[in-house]
Formats: structure tokens, sequence, C-alpha cells
């Protein structure tokens, strides 16, 4: 009788014990960046980009879906914005990656030219080509809602990831990397 | 003769009286409410916890076009609701549906009716019998030391 009345009277404590471990597992993983409770899965996964075609900047060639169809390794299509902050923070890593010989095509999301020349010019062109995506509809059809946003396309132009946010250290090695391993 | 053509000439504005613009799109009050029930059932994906009606996010601002357009076009719900699924998941839609992710969204209230139910059962299968009702002894040595 005395340990039901004890067990009675641990188990909310217990219950209440096992939700604040919950809770300080997701705010710590919260601060090592390996959980974002804002980050949304998305449906493009697993299928190839919708239909687009959408014009280049300042005279350069745009790009449509044909392009990324099936490339000849595996690429990155990065969508930004001259007036986005997290942008700026991870063009020194786009630049970095590019270098690897990674193609990088990059679509600017409601931006004006001068803006996005302006910009290039700033943190540098990763891009091996650029689109601009000037209505947002296209990224409205990729289900894009916000930059910078990044898909990974493998050779059979499939899409394989999507990371929404700048691409940290932390992502390059967790997220992105082993996938590019994989996939290459 | 002359009134009645006036009238005749007045009666488009009087359609129009009953448009309304919204986002930039015109549409009548019966497709403007239709188009805001749809609106109301969508997360904005920008604040998550807006409606896309409810949100001054501009990608909301520009979902609401794109609802209305449909709902001009004549685009059943479903299909406009379906249309945003393709794009955003079910994390778009406010009320999920019910699919192997949610069962346990939506079995929870079960679940803990059946629970409350096993624990009443369990304590009143566990609860001590009742004592013995007194003997005709006890009965006698009880009214002694009760009634002076």
């Amino acid at each position: 009788m005395d340990t039901r009345r004890r067990l009675l009277f641990a188990a909310p404590l217990l219950a209440v014990a096992a939700g604040g471990a919950g809770f300080y597992t997701i705010l710590r993983r919260m601060q090592e960046n390996t959980y974002d409770p804002h980050a949304l899965p998305s449906p493009l996964i697993g299928h190839k980009p919708p239909p687009f075609t959408l014009p280049g900047l300042n005279g350069g060639p745009g790009f449509s879906n044909t392009d990324i169809a099936a490339p000849p390794r595996p690429m990155l299509v990065n969508w930004f914005a001259s007036w986005c902050i997290p942008c700026a923070e991870e063009a020194p890593m786009l630049y970095q990656l590019a270098q690897t010989g990674l193609p990088i095509w990059g679509i600017a999301y409601q931006d004006k030219p001068d803006a996005i020349a302006n910009y290039l010019n700033q943190y540098g062109n990763p891009f091996t080509r650029l689109a601009a995506d000037a209505s947002g509809l296209t990224a409205i059809n990729w289900g894009v809602y916000g930059v910078p946003e990044t898909y990974l396309i493998d050779k059979t132009g499939i899409v394989r990831w999507r990371w929404a946010g700048a691409i940290t250290l932390d992502v390059l090695q967790n997220g992105l990397n082993p996938l590019l391993a994989q996939y290459s | 003769m002359r009134f009645l053509v006036l009238l005749l000439l007045l009666l488009p504005s009087l359609a129009r009286a009953q448009m309304v613009t919204r986002d930039g799109v015109t549409l009548t009050q019966a497709q403007e409410t239709r188009a805001e029930g749809i609106g109301d059932q969508l997360r904005c994906l920008v604040c998550q916890n807006e409606s896309i009606e409810g949100s001054s996010a501009s990608l909301a601002a520009q979902l609401r076009v794109i609802i209305r357009q449909q709902v001009v076009a004549g685009v059943p719900d479903r299909q406009i609701m379906a249309y945003m699924v393709q794009r955003y998941g079910i994390f778009v839609l406010l009320k999920p549906p019910l699919s192997p992710l949610t069962y346990l969204l939506y079995g929870s209230p079960f679940l803990a009716v059946f629970l409350g139910f096993l624990f009443a059962w369990a304590a009143r299968r566990n609860r001590a019998p009742p004592p013995a009702p007194l003997s005709d002894a006890d009965r006698a040595r009880l009214e002694k030391i009760l009634v002076p």
C-alpha cells in the first residue's frame, strides 16, 4: 500500500522531469544549430524542380528547368537577394564552395538588376549561372519561403536536400558534405 | 422611357458596387468570402503562427493574390489547397490532415480517456475490501462504551 502511494506521488514528478529533459535537449540542440524548430521539410525532395524559365541579368543567359535536368555533377541552386542579410552572411561560404569546383547556380529573388550587380561586386560572385525571379512566382512553385535557400540537385536532376537559411560551417559539415560525397 | 434607359445604363454600376478589390485582385463579395475561407486555413510560412489572411508578410500577400486569381478562375477549394500543399507540404495547412504522421495527435484525446479509465479501474480493483459488519457482541460492547 505504501509503495503504491509513493509511486503515485513520484509519477507526476517523473513526468515533469522527463518533460524538462526533453525541453533541455531541444534547447541544447537549437544552440548547437543541429535542430531548427522553424525548418520545414521540402516537398520537392525526391523530385525534379517544377518547370520554369527565368531570364538572366544584364544580358547574361538565364536558365530553365531543362538546364538543370541532368547536370554532369551534383550542383547547388541558391536563392538569394541583395536585400537579404543572411545571404551576405553566407556569401563567403558560397564563394569558398565555388572555389572547390562545385557548380552553384544562383536565382535572385524579387530583386533589381542594379542591386544584384552591386551585391555581387561587394561579396564576390560564386555563381556559375545567374537568373532573376523578379516576380517571385517561380520561387512559390519551388516552395521557397524565404531567402537564402539552397537546393542540392543530383546528377539525375532530382532535388536531394534543401536548406533554408545561411549555410554555416556546421551546415556544410553535417548537412551538405555527406550528401555531396553520396551523390557525386 | 428616358428614365428607364438611364436606369438600364446604371445597372452595371450596381454590379460594380458588389465587387471588392483585395491585394490588387477585383472579385465579387462572394468570391472574396470564399478566398478568405481558404486563406484562413493556410499557414503563413514566414511567420508560421499566422494564417495567410492575417499575415502582413509579402509572401502571404502573393499567396492571397494566387488564391483570389484561382477563385475567380473557378478552381475548386480542394484544388487550391492541393496547390499549396504540393509546394509547401502539409505544414501549410493550419488543420493538419489525418495521416500516419498525425495519428498520435488525433488519437491523443482517446488515449487520454482510455488511460483515465485504466487508472480508475486499477484504483477500484486495488481498493481494500470494506470491513466486515459488526457482530452482535461488538455492537453491544460499542453501545456500552458510547452510551454512558
